[in-house]
């Protein structure tokens, strides 16, 4: 594993593109290679924005579409970099379905020196038929690598 | 749920305690001069980014959303959740591991869609974290 790049995707294929909020919220990684992301969101009654119809707040489906941009873009590097998001623009189509898993599938656009982005979109059982999409800019930021084992 | 009390007075905190999101996140407001503010406690399941250590981009846009929906109650006295439409981010400094604060206001009250605005800051107002603005719709 001297491979830097064969390091960075071993390790963002170990989940090392989780976070500690995606875990908490029951989030799960589906797919994450070559630039796509997948993810699903179990449906729980701490997700609820609405108490009275059960639809999930949207900062949920916020969350999920900037975490899947973020983890399109570190699937499509072939070195590990940090990642921070500039600018997300969601549009909400139509309210999520109670009780029923969200899955959210991403895609990295195009990767420059700096600035990344990527598109996203939530849906339930047809992506042609999006709960939210959403488009997101990101910095890109140079780390230094660790030791080759 | 009621949003509104008797008078026709929506209640920021009470709302906040009855929606499970906003309760698991721990948010409440409070008024501060004629501004309704909103605090979120810092917590480790909040984090995104492990190595600066930053609140998740989905945390910030949460509490900004909430802001924006939570103002345009205690405005405009809708007895129903306004649902978003679409919504904008800037995030302008990773937010630190520390409390959370927003406010929001309306830069235009339609009778069926709102245009809101909304700021995030944390130990200090004149550098935000973020900035928001969406269109909520009212019914």
């Amino acid at each position: 594993m001297s491979d830097p790049s064969e390091f960075w995707k071993e390790a963002m294929r170990n989940g090392m593109g989780q976070t500690a909020f995606l875990r908490a919220l029951g989030g799960e990684l589906l797919k994450f290679d070559k630039g796509i992301g997948r993810l699903r969101l179990p449906y729980s009654e701490k997700l609820i924005g609405n108490p009275e119809t059960g639809v999930v707040h949207g900062g949920v489906i916020t969350a999920m579409l900037d975490q899947a941009c973020g983890m399109a873009i570190g699937s499509a590097l072939d070195s590990p970099m940090g990642m921070a998001t500039l600018d997300l623009r969601i549009d909400y189509m139509k309210p999520a379905t109670p009780r029923e898993d969200i899955l959210i599938e991403s895609e990295c656009l195009k990767i420059t020196r700096e600035i990344a982005f990527a598109r996203a979109r939530a849906y339930h059982t047809a992506i042609d038929d999006p709960i939210a999409i959403a488009t997101g800019t990101f910095m890109l930021m140079r780390f230094a690598m660790p030791e080759a084992r | 749920m009621a949003l509104l009390n008797a008078a026709g007075k929506s209640d920021p905190n009470t709302i906040l305690r009855t929606v499970p999101y906003c309760a698991w996140l721990g948010l409440s407001a409070r008024v501060d001069g004629d501004a309704l503010i909103l605090d979120m406690p810092f917590d480790p399941k909040l984090i995104g980014n492990p190595i600066l250590p930053a609140l998740h981009g989905g945390v910030v846009g949460s509490l900004l959303e909430t802001a924006a929906i939570v103002q345009t109650i205690w405005e405009t006295g809708s007895a129903k959740l306004p649902k978003p439409i679409d919504i904008t981010i800037d995030y302008l400094r990773s937010g630190k591991a520390t409390e959370s604060h927003a406010r929001a206001w309306l830069a235009r009250q339609g009778r069926r869609v709102v245009s809101a605005r909304a700021e995030m800051w944390q130990e200090d107002a004149a550098k935000p974290v973020a900035s928001f603005r969406g269109h909520f719709l009212l019914r």
